[in-house]
């Protein structure tokens, strides 16, 4: 029979440490995207928590700790960290290989990330929990900060290469400063 | 320049993608007159002033919609999801 | 010289850097024309036109004269600012536009020729011979006339873009930045302080005032230090803002780098440039102090009062021995006062005013004014008349100040206009000019110490209001006297009176302009050049309006300003396009098999973003043909292997998804079964084609959509619009699956033995007939199947979640080679779809409608569907539309290229006997033949015609036949096989 070997989006491209950050690569596990049809917006948010223990989140936030639900867009979740139950009222799409994901910890962390982002990441108005659909440079990424200097990436698979070049090119110049 | 997203909140400009007057949402019948259907594809009138416009939050959630802005103040004056709008 | 006991880096460490190669010594942190002042050097560059011997004339970035080229090769840069330039041990400098060397400037003989350049001058002479224009004109004018040179190498240098966020951002850190920026930040608002200097302080590093009792500058430091010790303020220095835009967003660029060694810091931006977003803004950019126009007031050692005073206080150095003042205002005699306090010699203060007493022991020439300057390469004696009479004064520095102009170019940004002071004889800042941003200190025209304080005070405490939040304000001390000043633009006399040094224009340019009717203050400017240099003509500018009003008998409200656009300051080009080299142009997108293709030494094309194997060269093949001629042969004769997960797939699934799809679509998909695939055409709302692909039924309401690969965001955004806008009726969702799965096309006759190989379950014909689909088993990993093709051949598809993708793409070509196949890549992909006639974005360019690639037939006439309606437009309809056909070269062995258009046998080959053109072309290796794909008019009634195909560029002249696009196997029983 054949043995399929898995590979990792950034296999052979992380952990970095650059000055006051690290970057390294994270497995979700699985990923679920879930987008609940017309009217099924809270049969499906009771339906997660009955079976993981977290709703359906609104727009920019996570909800829970162990298995995640991370709002992704219009009317969309990924549910990360544990298997998705059946839910009638939605469209539910595997996405466990879909992304390249990556967490940016330090003190640096939301410097790097405001070379890249243009999206407000300020601590003050960007809390744990919190998500965003945004940009990193040119590419469509979701960003949520797991920490109080801890963020996690997610950008397409296909992009693994760029998204971990455009931290390190940012991470060198934050890093450079605080030498001279 | 800024656009309030009704879903995300107010964005850099870069997140958007333009698509042109609101009117686009006002698709004619299938069977609808020539005429209309020339209007309804290419015909535009260059206002100064207020306008409605359609853009895409491609680099966020996604989300299509209907923009109030001021041509020549530049002035936003709000945002609402297409579907929500009428043109 | 320096001056004991002045200055502020008394105890900054000695360095040493060299400017034309002569090696002085400076002070670290100070400026460069602080250091040169310091060692005597007075002359520092040639002036853009006229070549005439320039010095420094400012302490600040409005400097028009001090500019310089710092460093050698890619990472040389010119026109830089001394009077911004930190100095570092081993700084090189040059100075510029003089030739063979500034002392000596072969280029100075344009000044005598100075009766010929007025303004005007290129516009007047430069009209004929057309020419002389590319013999003469350009080059020998272009090495005249310019300021510093790029090196032409690259430049390895790092450069930055960054965003910040903030409540509000206070726009410059003098008295009134700094008292905004402790009001708001007490208060608890998230504060931005940006400042161009490397310190921040403003003029109270400059002056000798005293703020709450303490030394002015001392009491900065203090605020400084208060500041920094806050977590809601964030100090930026070397940072200056540089445009105000829509809803609240401001740009600055920060010189990180410049003063800084590179060898000490590598990886170190040179410069950062920052979009900041801010809820308020208080502008508390000061004001710059402005020359008068005076016969040639442009001589080395002629200065700016305040410059001369910033140079004394700030940096301890005197930049001259025996220093006259001449002013229309009291900032004359703080100077004065200043200097004799050092120990400087005053030689004389020139007042235009009549009523004025000197503030201390030297001589006040009261009603006067300065008439001549002498001095080749340095001021050495003024002549100036007065009260009483006319004398000529021994100086080597004369400072003069001709008033204070509020920095009001940021509010200008969005179409603001400023208003004239008649007090102030300045324009200052009209209120609401900038949304959100207020106006404080100086910039605002309130020109004391106290002043600038309370007036910042009150400006953050109303911006952070505004937010909610209350800000109690607490000012300090400090003076408050009045601002007086008596206008005086500019004095007669014999010789040139220079307004904007950086572009050489004096008055007598003005004059002319109005004289020949360009009388408006944009067309004055753009006529004499008034104000165009990098300096922006920010210290001549007002100076020229008043000349322009006064010579057209106008006002200066009248009369206007200028526009003042963004950047305030320049802005490398390199900033602004930090980060987009090499990688940074765009994102790579890599497929799951690119190691394994590189690994096989496969060239990379790019296709939209992806990059795609161009083919895998074996051992002994000399060139691309070779290889590709191989891999079609795989494909016709046995299996080959080829990446196609760059396609776009969109996962669509719900009740209405069946309805969705048909109104999407031409043609028709809630009648395709389960398990099934078919190809759909999607046309745009115009009629014309948007992009076609495969579709399949994996549920009764779950679709799988292929889009190609370059049209896949395209389609999305489209499905994205047609969902939400047109139909939020149908209940429906979707989301992109394209980086979910790795998927591979497996072609040709043995596709099926080589799918048996790996698949946990075989397949059979019966049960995985052409078009269909279905799950399958690949060692214990869960695919997907479909039976679909794009050679042409019996061929699958098979797609497995993209971790397996790398593991997968080795196993089948793996299994190819071993059944005489292998893999192949985008240059066999294209010719085997040639030869099948299969299009792709070459043909559908945009241009071209469902009838024009003869699938009209595919546009159901039963449903209403994106396009529909317009597809039916009788232009559209025409059958002498240039129509899909094959090319075929005539005799087999002449090379067909594409973008050759297409004309009938004997015609000119002109645009008006144009008859079509051809898209794709290749060398079929099944057909022997060269081939291709194209358009002719009414194409599919000339079948069998002779047509010749004309490359103008490419110099290509081939006679065609036009056949069918379907060159091989026209009755498709290879695919069903």
């Amino acid at each position: 029979m054949a043995k399929l070997i898995e590979t990792t989006p950034c296999a052979g491209l992380l952990p970095l440490s650059i000055g006051g950050v690290n970057i390294h690569e994270i497995n979700l596990g699985q990923v679920t995207l879930v987008a609940p049809y017309a009217g099924g917006a809270k049969a499906t948010s009771d339906a997660l928590k009955a079976a993981i223990g977290v709703t359906f989140p609104k727009p920019n936030r996570t909800n829970g700790a162990g298995p995640r639900a991370i709002w992704c867009g219009l009317d969309q979740a990924l549910i990360v960290g544990g298997a998705c139950p059946d839910l009638p009222q939605a469209a539910v799409v595997d996405h466990s290989d879909a992304w390249a994901v990556v967490r940016i910890e330090g003190a640096e962390a939301e410097a790097v990330l405001a070379r890249l982002v243009p999206a407000d990441l300020r601590a003050s108005v960007f809390k744990r929990g919190h998500t965003v659909r945004t940009m990193l440079v040119h590419m469509n990424v979701g960003i949520t900060r797991v920490g109080a200097s801890a963020f996690e990436v997610m950008a397409m698979r296909s992009m693994a290469g760029t998204l971990v070049h455009d931290l390190e090119q940012a991470a060198k110049g934050v890093a450079a400063r605080a030498l001279i | 320049m800024r656009l309030p997203c009704p879903i995300c909140g107010e964005r850099d400009r870069r997140e958007f993608y333009y698509k042109g007057d609101a009117l686009a949402l006002d698709r004619p019948a299938g069977d609808a007159d020539g005429g209309v259907w020339d209007d309804y594809l290419h015909n535009r009138d260059n206002l100064a002033g207020v306008v409605r416009e359609l853009w895409h939050h491609a680099g966020g959630c996604g989300a299509w919609i209907v923009v109030t802005r001021d041509t020549v103040t530049h002035e936003v004056h709000g945002a609402e999801r297409v579907g929500k709008a009428k043109a | 010289m320096r001056v004991a006991g002045k200055g502020h880096t008394d105890a900054a460490e000695t360095v040493h850097f060299t400017f034309d190669g002569q090696s002085y010594a400076g002070r670290k942190g100070e400026t460069l024309a602080a250091a040169l002042l310091a060692n005597g050097v007075k002359l520092v560059g040639r002036s853009f036109k006229y070549h005439r011997p320039r010095g420094i004339v400012t302490a600040g970035s409005e400097e028009p004269n001090a500019l310089v080229t710092v460093g050698t090769g890619g990472g040389q840069d010119p026109n830089v600012r001394a009077t911004t330039l930190e100095i570092y041990d081993g700084l090189e400098v040059r100075s510029q536009n003089a030739w063979p060397s500034l002392k000596y400037d072969m280029m100075s003989v344009n000044d005598l020729a100075a009766p010929f350049l007025s303004a005007g001058f290129y516009y007047k002479t430069f009209m004929w011979p057309k020419a002389f224009w590319e013999s003469l004109y350009e080059p020998v004018i272009r090495k005249a006339a310019g300021l510093g040179a790029l090196s032409g190498d690259i430049n390895d240098d790092i450069y930055e873009k960054a965003f910040a966020h903030c409540d509000l951002l206070i726009i410059g850190a003098g008295p009134a930045g700094l008292m905004a920026a402790l009001t708001a930040g007490r208060a608890g608002v998230d504060v931005i302080l940006a400042d161009e200097d490397s310190q921040m302080g403003g003029r109270l590093l400059a002056e000798t005032f005293t703020v709450d009792g303490q030394d002015g500058a001392d009491w900065a430091a203090d605020a400084v230090s208060e500041l920094a010790a806050m977590d809601n303020v964030r100090l930026m220095t070397r940072t200056t803002i540089t445009g105000a835009y829509d809803q609240g967003t401001y740009g600055a660029i920060e010189q990180v780098g410049h003063h800084v060694a590179r060898a000490d810091a590598p990886d170190l931006p040179r410069e950062c440039f920052w979009r900041i977003v801010a809820k308020r803004a208080v502008l508390c950019a000061g004001a710059l102090e402005r020359p008068i126009a005076f016969p040639n007031n442009d001589r080395p050692g002629i200065m700016m009062a305040s410059a001369v005073r910033s140079y004394l206080n700030r940096w301890g150095v005197a930049p001259g021995k025996a220093v006259t003042i001449f002013a229309n205002n009291d900032d004359a005699h703080r100077t004065a006062v200043d200097l004799i306090a050092a120990g400087v010699k005053v030689a004389g203060v020139i007042d235009v005013r009549a009523d004025v007493q000197a503030m201390g022991d030297y001589p006040l020439y009261t009603s006067g004014a300065v008439t001549a300057t002498k001095g080749r390469l340095a001021l050495e004696s003024i002549t100036i008349t007065h009260a009483v009479g006319t004398r000529e004064i021994r100086t080597d520095c004369l400072a003069m100040s001709g008033g204070w102009n509020p920095t009001v170019h940021l509010t200008c940004h969005m179409n603001g206009r400023p208003t004239w002071d008649e007090t102030l004889l300045s324009f200052v800042p009209t209120d609401g000019s900038i949304p959100g941003l207020t106006v404080a200190g100086a910039a605002a025209g309130h020109m004391s110490t106290l002043g600038a304080l309370q007036s910042g005070a009150k400006g953050a405490a109303a911006a952070v209001a505004d937010l909610g939040v209350t800000a109690k304000v607490d000012v300090p001390t400090a003076e408050d006297d009045p601002y007086r000043i008596e206008a005086c633009w500019q004095v007669d006399g014999k010789g040139r009176k220079w307004l904007d040094f950086q572009n050489d224009v004096h008055v007598k340019d003005i004059k002319l302009a109005a004289q020949e009717n360009f009388r408006s203050v944009e067309h004055m400017k753009r006529y004499t050049t008034q104000g165009m240099a990098t300096d922006q003509g920010k210290s001549s500018n007002v100076a020229a309006l008043a000349v322009l009003a006064d010579a057209t008998g106008r006002g200066i409200p009248e009369t206007g300003t200028t526009t003042f656009r963004p950047p305030y300051v320049p802005v490398s080009i390199a900033a602004m396009g930090a980060g987009s080299q090499g990688h940074g142009f765009a994102p790579k997108r890599l497929t799951t098999s690119h190691h394994a293709s590189t690994g096989r030494s496969a060239p990379m094309i790019e296709a939209g973003l992806w990059y795609r194997p161009s083919y895998f060269p074996a051992p002994g093949e000399k060139t691309w043909l070779e290889s590709c001629n191989r891999e079609v042969g795989y494909v016709r004769d046995a299996v080959g292997v080829c990446d196609v997960s760059t396609l776009g797939k969109i996962d669509i699934q719900g009740p209405d998804a069946a309805a969705f799809l048909d109104f999407v679509y031409a043609n028709t998909f809630s009648t395709l079964r389960e398990n099934r695939v078919r190809y759909g055409l999607m046309l745009r709302e115009d009629g014309h084609v948007m992009d076609d692909g495969t579709t399949a039924r994996l549920g009764a309401d779950h679709y799988v959509m292929t889009t190609t690969t370059a049209a896949a965001g395209q389609v999305m955004t489209h499905l994205e619009w047609v969902a939400q806008a047109l139909r939020p009726d149908l209940d429906v969702r979707f989301a992109s699956v394209t980086e979910q799965w790795a998927q591979f096309a497996v072609a040709g006759p043995r596709s099926r033995a080589l799918l048996n190989t790996v698949l946990d379950d075989p397949i059979t014909g019966e049960d995985w007939p052409f078009m269909s689909c279905g799950a399958v088993s690949i060692g214990g990993i869960e695919g997907r199947l479909f039976r679909i093709s794009f050679s042409g051949e019996h061929a699958y598809e098979i797609a497995v979640p993209s971790r397996y993708g790398a593991s997968l793409f080795r196993l089948l070509v793996a299994q190819a080679e071993a059944m005489e196949g292998g893999a192949y890549g985008m240059e066999a992909l294209n010719v085997l779809r040639i030869e099948k006639g299969f299009i792709t974005h070459a043909e559908i360019h945009g241009r071209v409608t469902a009838f024009d690639i003869g699938m009209d037939r595919m546009v159901s006439r039963k449903k209403d569907c994106i396009g529909f309606a317009a597809s039916r437009r009788e232009g559209l309809l025409d059958g002498q539309r240039e129509r899909l056909v094959g090319l075929r070269s005539v005799n087999g062995t002449d090379k067909i290229t594409a973008g050759a258009h297409l004309f009938v046998e004997g015609a000119d080959a002109v645009s008006d006997n144009d008859q079509g053109y051809i898209t794709s072309v290749c060398w079929s290796p099944t057909l022997d033949s060269h081939i291709g794909l194209g358009f002719v008019k009414d194409g599919p009634s000339r079948l069998g015609e002779h047509v010749v195909a004309v490359d103008h560029v490419r110099g290509v002249t081939v006679t065609c036949e036009v056949c069918s696009p379907v060159f091989f196997d026209p009755d498709g029983g290879r695919v069903r096989g």
